[in-house]
């Protein structure tokens, strides 16, 4: 077997809340130009492990490595120094500043040989990235207060574009969404994909995570149940893992449409 | 168009909305006294809201930052302290006096900001419990004589010397100069970003409005003794903390704190730096205050910084537009706020109210003030 080096890969990685295990010696990868969609029933352990790739959480076992080489990911900021980016469940927006400020929030660009912003160079650099992703975001310089769920999700997710991240982390990016914007924010997370970047997608919506990823990780009370993909495995195989009830009888087929 | 969303838009340009309530004040007081609008007392007016339009400045950065410090004007009356004992019972020099006073001050922001942030208690409690050491420290360095005169010329000139009136006039041109200087550059870097740009007329129409103003200000003050001194040092404090705030990281990470903490912690902005930076910041320009009013007094007293000094500078920050709930709010606001409440309390002099009149009248803007941000914060929330 010859496969390509994942870009982020996770080898027994356990983090304990006191004597809570949430995730237990869980394997994950994901590789460049891949969307991996990480799903699991409450409590799985879903959000932990972004928060552990993301740096927000020591892990307490096991390792994490990028492009084969292990890494300690200690704060958010040597997150995005390795490439990471991370979209949480809760928005992390400043609703006081305008989109661009937003999208460059934590490292904001300079005027070369000065200490002032270059507020237009941010504007135009937003404005080409945003284009170039065909978000559809309206006029940069609103603060972002006055956008739609939508539109906010769709700033969160750029922003992991206009960082050449390598690695983007999205934790249900779509649970406050309508139809129509959730379309749309798939539409970008493929975008992302088709540049290169290795995707994460957390969803509860079996519909969505069929629709966007090209595999699919199960959790089931902190460890793996494991892998499926969309083309192959229908969604009745990964509900039943996601439940632990691997021979689904009709009746649990009804409680679960999806 | 109806008339809430006509409110709404004139609510969110802060600076409209200030001016229009110092127009509102000043029409109210002159109606009543003619020698309200006279140019001794306008100048008046400047000398007297130089300490606390310093004092806002500094309140506009903290609330912009979601906190709040209670403590400055005991900071100004401690800095204000040190600077008289220096001088006049240790013959220290002018400037090293208030370079000890300005370092004292950032020295006691590092303390509050590094309690608040690395413990992570409201800076409410923080800075009260600040207020009443600080105040006792001052009363300890004061004395039994309940103040310390100060004799140096160099200080005592601060807030009572004017600038020549041709000098007047060259510093207005030179503003107002400077100020169409800033929007060329900045509209050749739109051009050059393919950004939108407004029309040059629109621009000119701009940079015209403020050269009158500047202007008809610098000609008011002139048919006086001139500008006041500290008046000129109050815009240029304003003008590099608007700097500061707008065109920096620094005030960019300041103003994403007050927006949404975690997010800016998470976006890997420095946020207790930064708290312990604006801690710092705003007392060293606390002891700056305490520094003008002793300079207008000759002498610290004990109760220099005391009284409603700081819940006034509270209210001239949160009348200039600023917001108690963090993220939101201008420096230059500041003194518009501050000039708001000062000309209340100086018409009210003017028309010989009692000082129980003037505290009245300050509380009740201040609740205005605050109903007004929490009935458009409850707005953008919809
Ligand atoms: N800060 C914390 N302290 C203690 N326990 C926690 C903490 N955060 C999560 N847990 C526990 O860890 C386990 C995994 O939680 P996690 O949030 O990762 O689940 P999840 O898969 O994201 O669930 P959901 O689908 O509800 O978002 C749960 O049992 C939860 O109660
Ligand atoms: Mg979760």
């Amino acid at each position: 077997m010859h496969a390509v080096t994942p870009t982020l890969e996770l080898r027994d990685v356990t983090k304990r809340y006191g004597h809570v295990a949430a995730p237990t010696d869980v394997d994950f990868t994901v590789t460049a130009g891949e969307v991996v969609a990480l799903v699991g029933d409450n409590g799985a352990g879903k959000s932990t492990l972004v928060k552990a790739i993301a740096g927000s959480h020591r892990i307490d076992g096991g390792e994490i490595l990028i492009d084969g080489g292990p890494v300690v990911i200690g704060s958010p900021t040597e997150a995005s120094a390795l490439g990471i980016e991370t979209v949480y469940q809760d928005l992390a927006l400043c609703d006081n500043l305008d989109v661009t400020a937003n999208l460059y929030l934590g490292r904001e660009r300079r005027r070369s040989r000065s200490l002032l912003l270059d507020q237009e160079g941010m504007q135009a650099h937003a404005a080409a990235v945003i284009a170039d992703l065909a978000a559809h975001l309206p006029v940069l310089d609103k603060p972002v207060s006055a956008l739609s769920g939508g539109q906010r999700q769709a700033i969160a997710v750029s922003r992991a574009a206009l960082w050449g991240s390598r690695i983007v982390l999205l934790d249900e990016p779509t649970a406050a969404l309508g139809v129509a914007q959730t379309v749309m924010v798939y539409d970008l997370i493929h975008r992302l994909r088709d540049r290169g970047l290795a995707v994460v997608v957390i969803s509860h919506n079996m519909a969505d995570v069929f629709a966007v990823a090209d595999r699919i990780t199960v959790l089931r009370l902190g460890r793996n149940a494991g892998e499926f993909r969309p083309g192959r495995d229908s969604t009745d195989d990964v509900v039943a893992a996601i439940t632990g009830s691997r021979e689904l009888d009709a009746a649990v087929r009804k409680e679960n449409p999806r | 168009m109806n008339p809430s969303a006509v409110w709404t838009r004139t609510a969110a340009s802060g600076t409209a909305t200030v001016v229009l309530g110092l127009v509102v004040v000043w029409g109210f007081f002159q109606s009543l006294n003619d020698n309200f609008l006279s140019a001794r007392n306008l100048s008046n007016l400047l000398l007297q809201i130089a300490v606390l339009g310093t004092l806002a400045v500094g309140m506009v950065i903290v609330l912009i930052l979601g906190e709040i410090d209670l403590s400055i004007g005991a900071i100004a009356g401690v800095s204000a302290a040190v600077l008289a004992q220096l001088i006049t019972g240790h013959g220290w020099p002018a400037w090293a006096a208030i370079a000890s006073a300005l370092l004292l001050g950032a020295a006691i922001g590092v303390l509050h900001g590094t309690i608040i942030a690395a413990v992570g208690i409201p800076s409410f409690i923080i800075t009260l419990a600040g207020l009443l050491v600080w105040q006792g420290v001052q009363l300890w360095l004061v004395g039994d004589g309940g103040q310390i005169p100060i004799r140096d010329s160099a200080i005592r000139s601060i807030a009572s010397s004017y600038l020549v009136p041709a000098f007047g006039w060259v510093l207005a041109v030179l503003v107002i100069a400077g100020f169409a200087g800033v929007r060329l550059l900045r509209r050749t870097r739109r051009v050059r970003n393919q950004l939108a740009v407004r029309t040059p007329a629109a621009e000119a129409a701009t940079v015209a409005g403020v050269a009158v103003v500047v202007l008809a200000i610098t000609w008011t003050l002139n048919s006086y003794f001139g500008i006041p001194w500290v008046f000129v040092l109050l815009l240029g404090l304003a003008a590099a903390g608007g700097v500061l705030m707008t065109g920096t990281n620094f005030g960019r990470h300041v103003y994403a704190i007050g927006g949404n903490r975690e997010a800016a912690r998470r976006a890997g902005i420095p946020v207790r730096r930064t708290v312990v930076l604006v801690f710092a910041l705003i007392s060293a320009i606390a002891a700056l205050a305490g520094i003008i009013e002793a300079s207008r007094q000759f002498s610290a007293s004990n109760a220099l910084g005391g009284g409603t000094l700081q819940l006034n500078a509270i209210a001239a920050a949160v009348i200039g537009g600023t917001s108690l709930f963090g993220g939101r709010g201008r420096v230059h606001q500041a003194v518009l706020g501050a000039l708001v409440v000062g000309s209340v309390q100086n018409g009210l002099d003017l028309l010989g109210e009692p000082a129980a009149v003037k505290n009245i009248a300050t509380g009740v803007i201040l609740v205005v003030a605050v109903v007004l941000d929490a009935l458009g914060r409850r707005r953008r929330a919809l």
